[in-house]
């Protein structure tokens, strides 16, 4: 009870603080129509009209990982130079409980992108969103973003131990693009990338998501998404305490 | 029992150096330390920049492991028992970080409430009780990013308070606050020990730790140099003199020449504008004027006085021997 009250309020004070933010605003509000024009003009130049849906559900998802991304490499970072890092190390719950709010925030908040890319398409490319299976397309997107969110909290934990990892999610944010099929097919990938596929939240997110609006089996992907994210929730958990105890060692909760 | 216990307490850090030929570099932050605070204590911390205080304090509230020796709070382990160190402690480092800025000092303190596990039905009336007590009653809505240093230094104490810790740990709070806030601060310092908590302050503020600190532990380059309350940290030096000597233009070669004079045990030299102030401690009564006045042969001296020993001298004294 008291786990999930924190996470409550975590999770509150989180979108509080995202709202105030008029870089953040700026940044999930613009990108994904970038993000989703781009995509229908390919397709469009491709003469695949009949994917125009296919092209958004991926964007959009594109725009949902940007947002995890960036959202939990640059969370402990920024907590670290506002000199609030220490305090969550030194407060009596676990570290990753105080963190899981955070990354389910930015997750959260990367739902929009996914709801903007789809109004963007309706309203200037007149793609109607009539959708297979409805309710599982419900249930897909949320448990989607939460095994996203979960992923970050996985990649906000190395973020404790080294002060300029988040470098690293610049490198991440293309090729998980690309390895989940967000921006095409992962058929046309060499053959040796599929392991990297089968091990990523966001190529099963996709995958039940696209076969809820265009059909197609739902469940098996959408049991994948929530192994995979469970996984990552039991992961994070253990690099939370190891890597936190490593930095107490090293000495790189603060910037001095 | 000691409420705060720190035995042979060493902290070294590890960097390195150089860009392509990284060459390891190994700081002894914190040199085997000793200490107790007893039950309803309020013990000092007292050194320069750089001697070991924050390190000593981040290791006791759990935040570093110590690179040998032990800690207790409370009776528990640092490293050991860090969850239940952190359940029953607060503390509080001084300067502008350290607080959510975009959100308000309520939600600031709600939020922390909830990660020390002050109860829902407690939580709004804990949090304006310490508003009251820091005086931030009326301001609490407002966003922290719009408040000065003595405000968010306010907003600091509050959250180690909040959750009503058995012990305080006050990290320089009064640091760059004005004279009128560092008042108030120390009146809210003060307030703590009356209300039965054991306070572990850091500062390089004399008359801070001489109106507040039931003891001092003279800290310098990460040892303890001196030890005892206040009082006796000024005997320890009261059987000297101090002159003081205003001077121009005296430089290293001199200073080191008055430190040689016998029965000089410290020498430091404030700028002043354009002038020094030369403090010389001297060991008993012995008369040094003169020998001292000889090795300023050449330059130009002015006002030279003679007084009692501060607490200050005594700091100085201790922190310049070793």
């Amino acid at each position: 009870m008291r786990s999930l009250k924190v996470v409550a309020s975590g999770f509150q004070m989180n979108l509080k603080m995202l709202g105030t933010s008029s870089f953040f605003l700026l940044t999930a509000i613009v990108q994904p129509i970038i993000f989703a024009t781009v995509a229908f003009y390919m397709f469009r130049a491709g003469g695949r009209n009949g994917t125009l849906l296919y092209a958004a559900l991926g964007a959009g998802m594109m725009g949902v990982w940007s947002t995890t991304l960036f959202g939990s490499g640059g969370m402990i970072q920024w907590q670290r130079w506002q000199g609030t890092l220490e305090l969550g190390a030194a407060a009596p719950p676990a570290m990753a409980l105080i963190y899981l709010p955070f990354s389910l925030a930015n997750a959260f908040t990367g739902m929009y992108a996914m709801a903007a890319t789809l109004v963007w398409g309706r309203l200037v490319f007149g793609i109607g969103l009539h959708l297979a299976h409805p309710w599982l397309f419900v249930l897909a997107l949320p448990a989607t973003v939460i095994a996203l969110g979960l992923m970050g909290l996985v990649l906000a934990s190395t973020f404790i131990l080294y002060r300029h990892a988040n470098a690293l999610s610049n490198l991440l944010e293309y090729p998980v693009w690309i390895a989940s099929g967000l921006v095409f097919s992962t058929s046309l990938l060499p053959i040796w990338t599929r392991p990297i596929s089968w091990v990523l939240p966001p190529y099963w997110g996709i995958l039940a998501i696209r076969h809820a609006a265009l059909g197609g089996a739902v469940w098996g992907p959408l049991g994948m998404v929530v192994l995979l994210g469970a996984a990552s929730l039991l992961i994070s958990t253990i690099t939370f305490r190891w890597f936190e105890h490593a930095a107490r060692a090293r000495a790189t909760l603060s910037l001095t | 029992m000691a409420v705060i216990e720190a035995i042979e307490l060493r902290r070294t850090y590890r960097t390195s150096t150089g860009v392509l030929r990284r060459k390891p570099l190994e700081v002894e932050a914190v040199r085997g330390i000793s200490f107790t605070v007893e039950q309803g204590e309020l013990f000092g911390l007292l050194g320069p920049n750089g001697a070991g205080k924050t390190t000593t304090i981040k290791m006791l509230i759990t935040l570093l492991l110590p690179t040998s020796g032990q800690a207790r709070v409370l009776g528990h382990d640092v490293v050991e028992d860090a969850r239940e160190v952190r359940k029953r402690i607060g503390y509080v480092f001084g300067g502008d970080r350290g607080l959510y800025e975009r959100l308000s000092a309520r939600d600031n303190l709600r939020y922390f409430a909830e990660l020390y596990g002050v109860s829902g039905k407690a939580q709004r009336t804990r949090i304006d009780e310490v508003l009251e007590l820091v005086g931030l009653k009326g301001r609490e809505q407002e966003r922290v990013e719009g408040y000065s240093r003595g405000m968010r230094q306010r907003l600091h104490i509050a959250r180690g308070i909040l959750h009503d810790p058995e012990v305080v740990f006050l990290d320089e709070p009064t640091i760059g606050v004005d004279p009128v806030g560092a008042r108030e601060l120390r009146r809210t310092i003060a307030d703590l020990i009356a209300a039965g908590k054991t306070v572990l302050l850091t500062t390089h503020y004399m008359f801070e730790a001489d109106t507040l600190c039931d003891r001092i532990a003279v800290i310098a380059k990460g040892r303890i140099v001196g030890e005892g309350t206040p009082e006796a940290l000024k005997a320890g030096v009261a059987e000297g003199r101090v002159t003081e000597i205003d001077a121009f233009g005296v430089d290293e070669a001199a200073v080191a020449r008055l430190r040689s004079i016998e029965g000089v045990t410290a020498v430091t030299v404030e700028e002043r504008e354009q002038k020094q102030l030369l403090v010389v401690q001297t060991t008993g009564d012995r008369e040094l004027t003169a020998p001292l006045l000889a090795e300023l042969d050449g330059f130009e001296v002015g006002r030279v006085s003679s007084r009692e020993p501060t607490l200050e001298d005594a700091y100085i004294a201790l922190v310049t021997a070793e």
